[in-house]
């Protein structure tokens, strides 16, 4: 992985690795297929997504001579397992062993552009396009197959990238390629495998990356230890709005091993020889300047009141008029509270940069939006977007947006005040717990119309919510430090990402078949604190809601609730995840003991991606309010599973890291300061808090990719607080569900 | 000038006496098993082995491992391989970013070492002063037991 600064281009890449390049240039007749649209220009109508903007097979896959075959992708590693299932996909497609390969991804100068590694999107729209391009190139390796060996493509066989002709004759990927160079047209009508016959897809390979991990192996940004590095840090404005009116920098620059200090407006940063002499450095620095500090953030006590009132842009994203007009016999209505919460990564965000002497930045960094982030930075350096290269190198797992940009953003600022120095930095812990864009507090109401036998007629939700999406997206303003700099770069106001099921509103809209449905969104553009995508976006929070909200019809119904949900959802890979999840809890066999109690819920993510359904048992101390998880049964449904024990691994993540959120995490904050810290300010979830976790993985061979990574956030929230319905006779609408909370509810309900 | 023993072998560093442990060893020794996590000792991606004890190496001074011996995660392996309890944490896929996991490793060794045979819930309390964000809390156990068994 240490390709540290060392300049590659795509030209060497090509001469280091092999001769078979592919390139979408001249119109070839090999095939007798057409390009999808002219030279140059993104592909057609049938390609899949992240193929559209790169048609080009060469951008994807190179096959070398020495018997390897090069995957280039957009989509990046940080934890979720996508380079060895992206992996699984192309040598399942192209028939070779899993270990020829060599993936490089996310290099702004060498892979194609795939837009930002997010929304469970690895799997749909990256590993669709890396089979899609594999499949084309086995087509091609046939076809030069066919003419050496004089047998038609069709009777070929290939294994490991020998092909043998029906009369028994062999060759090689390899030897086909030696002296050829091919250019050919991406099509949009690959041949592509019978899922019957994967051998690699739906077995669960060995992550790549994790060896290294487990024996010290060089495996993070914050692993490079490039020579002659020098250590670079920030020093943070007091709050948000701070201004630096002075400073002396005189006596940090005279301390041990500094060898500059930057200002710019209200950025301070300072270069050292070693780590320890950057860090007091620059906590010297964080107190050595005259600052105004405006003393009026909302605090996190008045958010949801404030979130209410605040203006706001109500958008009905769903509106489905009941035909029939019998008037419901009873209304039930309910709010639900979500506070902002943390991405929490356990390693503070990273990165390495360099000014090269060709007036390049190159920059190593853990961002999933290695395309936009290097041009946000360029656009914040003032030079043109050629000149910044990003190179993502693996970091601490980021669950969304959190401050890898603004590390890669911060390093450049560093590295630009010293030309040709290579530049690491990586932020203290409260810097990134202090400055991180949480993910958004959000209030969701929910209000239905029921018929004499529990059954809904009429559903309403209401969503109010600030952003899910500050990412840079190639805006400087939406880079931490650029907002400090003289000239400052204003963030640009937040929109909600458009369309029913993406921002705010995501997963909002019930899947149950109810007659008469509205969903109102009401996106709240001001920030009063930081915020961007935090997994799973408006999801997590609405769909606590939405399956919290079932419960207490289920239960006014008198209904069991998992029995509740199947009489109202149609679809019958939903109606399978949910009874799966049952089984493996043994919802029908339940055996009732004093304090304990069960909870369901069910989620499609997205309501068009994976199905996932969660079940869980508590026990709840009365005297305490305390919840201890005690196991929990999850069902998930990716579509066609490349990797399942990876699909496992991304659920129990999913599980117990929403088990965190929901019982213990909230982002405090004064009218001046963020309060949460550290992880003494903040605590998240620990070994003698995890249950075990059963999960079952339905494949669905064949049928396209679905994604994983986000699709348990919201179950587990439901179904744990549907739990301690069950076991303590308390509805709590108001995350985390504390101890105290627990208590005060049951307090109340004893009366 | 800082001696002390390093997975076994000699080393000196050139670092001033409160010179940060965590950061010897991984800007001047180039040792990558072990993170900088909070530099307060909160989360444990800095665990290491000085002799048989495990220390937050962010809030341990390298002079306190003046002439005694410090392991790292690299150091736990055997003839250049994986040892039995990173095998066991291989075979368990018991990572996700991984980040958290040297220091995971290392405090699991410890536990081993002063008790062969944990239970589950010896497990859990060994590692409860760890924190893992991306929740591969339950796989990491069973690598723990797996390696034990």
């Amino acid at each position: 992985m240490n390709t540290m600064l060392k300049k590659m281009t795509r030209r060497e890449l090509l001469a280091t690795t092999g001769f078979l390049t592919l390139t979408f240039a001249m119109p070839s007749n090999l095939f007798g297929q057409q390009a999808p649209e002219a030279l140059g220009i993104a592909g057609g109508p049938g390609l899949p997504h992240d193929m559209k903007n790169n048609p080009m097979l060469s951008s994807w896959l190179r096959i070398n001579s020495d018997g390897t075959v090069t995957l280039l992708i957009g989509k990046v590693e940080f934890g979720q397992g996508n380079r060895t299932a992206i992996g699984q996909v192309c040598a399942e497609e192209l028939d070779v062993d899993f270990s020829r390969l060599q993936i490089i991804a996310g290099d702004t100068k060498l892979c194609p552009d795939e837009g930002v590694t997010s929304g469970s999107t690895s799997m749909p729209d990256g590993a669709t396009a890396v089979q899609h391009a594999s499949a084309e190139v086995r087509g091609i390796l046939l076809g030069l197959a066919a003419e050496k060996l004089g047998q038609p493509a069709e009777t070929m066989k290939v294994k490991d990238g020998t092909v043998t002709a029906a009369n028994g004759k062999t060759t090689t990927y390899w030897e086909l390629v030696v002296g050829k160079a091919l250019d050919v047209n991406a099509t949009d009508k690959p041949i592509l495998k019978d899922p019957a016959t994967y051998t690699i897809e739906g077995t669960s390979v060995p992550r790549v990356d994790i060896p290294a991990k487990m024996t010290g192996g060089e495996s993070f940004v914050q692993d490079m230890h490039p020579d002659g590095v020098v250590y670079g840090m920030v020093a943070r404005p007091p709050n948000y709005r701070s201004k630096l009116t002075s400073i002396d920098t005189g006596p940090i620059e005279k301390m041990p091993g500094v060898i500059k200090v930057v200002r710019n407006g209200s950025f301070l940063g300072v270069i050292a020889k070693t780590k320890d002499e950057a860090m007091a450095a620059s906590a010297a620095l964080g107190t050595a300047g005259k600052w105004d500090v405006p003393n009026d953030m909302i605090g996190n006590a008045g958010i949801y009141d404030w979130l209410l009132k605040a203006p706001s842009n109500p958008n009905i994203i769903h509106d489905q008029k009941r035909a029939d007009g019998a008037a419901p016999v009873k209304t039930i209505e309910a709010t639900f509270q979500r506070p902002y919460v943390m991405h929490g990564s356990i390693g503070t965000s990273a990165a390495i940069a360099q000014l090269g002497a060709d007036g390049v930045m190159t920059i190593h960094t853990h961002s999933q939006s290695v395309w936009q982030t290097a041009e946000a930075i360029a656009k914040m350096l003032k030079v043109d977007t050629d000149k910044v290269r990003c190179i993502h190198t693996q970091g601490s797992g980021c669950y969304g947006h959190n401050m890898a940009d603004d590390a890669a953003a911060d390093a450049a600022l560093l590295a630009t005040a010293v030309p040709g120095k290579t530049v690491k930095l990586q932020y203290t812990r409260a810097q990134e717990h202090q400055w991180e864009p949480y993910g958004s507090a959000m209030v969701i109401k929910v209000k239905a119309g029921v018929d004499g036998d529990g059954n809904v007629l009429d559903w309403e939700t209401d969503v109010w919510s600030t952003s899910h999406a500050t990412r840079p997206g190639g805006h400087p303003g939406n880079l931490l430090s650029a907002r400090y700099l003289d000239p400052p770069f204003e963030q640009p106001t937040p929109k909600d990402i458009s369309g029913p099921n993406y921002g705010a509103g995501r997963n909002a809209i019930p899947l149950y078949d109810f007659p008469g449905q509205t969903v109102t969104t009401h996106f709240v553009s001001e920030m009063p604190i930081r915020v961007s995508s935090t997994r799973s976006l408006g999801a997590y929070a609405n769909v606590f809601a939405l399956e919290s909200f079932i419960d207490e019809l289920a239960h006014d119904a008198k209904v069991d609730p998992l029995e509740y949900r199947l009489r109202f959802l149609k679809d019958d890979r939903a109606r399978a995840v949910l009874t799966k999840a049952a089984d493996l809890f043994g919802w029908s066999n339940y055996e009732r003991k004093p304090n304990q109690g069960r909870g369901i819920a069910f989620a499609r993510y997205k309501n068009y991606a994976a199905l996932t359904a969660v079940a869980i048992e508590v026990r709840v101390t009365p005297r305490s309010g305390r919840v201890q998880v005690l196991r929990a049964s999850v069902a998930d449904d990716s579509g066609q599973a490349v990797n399942p024990n990876g699909i496992a691994n991304q659920m129990e993540g999913a599980v117990i890291q929403s088990l965190s959120w929901t019982l213990k995490e909230e982002v405090r904050f004064s009218d001046s300061a963020i309060l949460s810290a550290d992880w003494a300010s903040y605590p998240i979830i620990t070994f003698q808090e995890v249950p075990n976790i059963d999960v079952a993985v339905i494949n669905q061979p064949g049928m396209p990719f679905l994604g994983t990574g986000e699709a348990g956030q919201g179950p587990t929230a439901a179904a744990v607080t549907n739990a301690i319905f069950d076991a303590a006779g308390v509805r709590l609408r108001t995350l985390p569900l504390t101890p105290d909370r627990v208590k005060t509810a049951m307090a109340v309900k004893k009366g | 000038m800082l001696n002390f023993q390093l997975n076994g072998q000699d080393v000196t560093a050139d670092a001033p006496d409160d010179a940060t442990l965590l950061w010897v060893l991984t800007d001047d020794l180039k040792q990558h098993g072990l993170k900088f996590g909070c530099g307060l000792s909160q989360c444990g991606a800095c665990d290491v082995m000085i002799d048989a004890e495990v220390v937050r190496s962010c809030q341990t001074k390298a002079s306190s491992a003046g002439g005694r011996s410090v392991t790292t995660l690299s150091g736990l392996m055997e003839n250049g391989k994986a040892s039995k309890l990173q095998q066991a944490f291989i075979d368990e896929q018991a990572a996700q970013c991984g980040y958290c996991l040297s220091g995971m490793i290392m405090t699991a060794q410890a536990l081993i070492d002063r008790n062969p045979k944990p239970t589950e819930a010896d497990v859990r309390a060994a590692l409860n002063g760890n924190l893992c964000r991306c929740g591969t809390h339950t796989r990491i156990i069973r690598a723990v037991l797996r390696a034990t068994e």
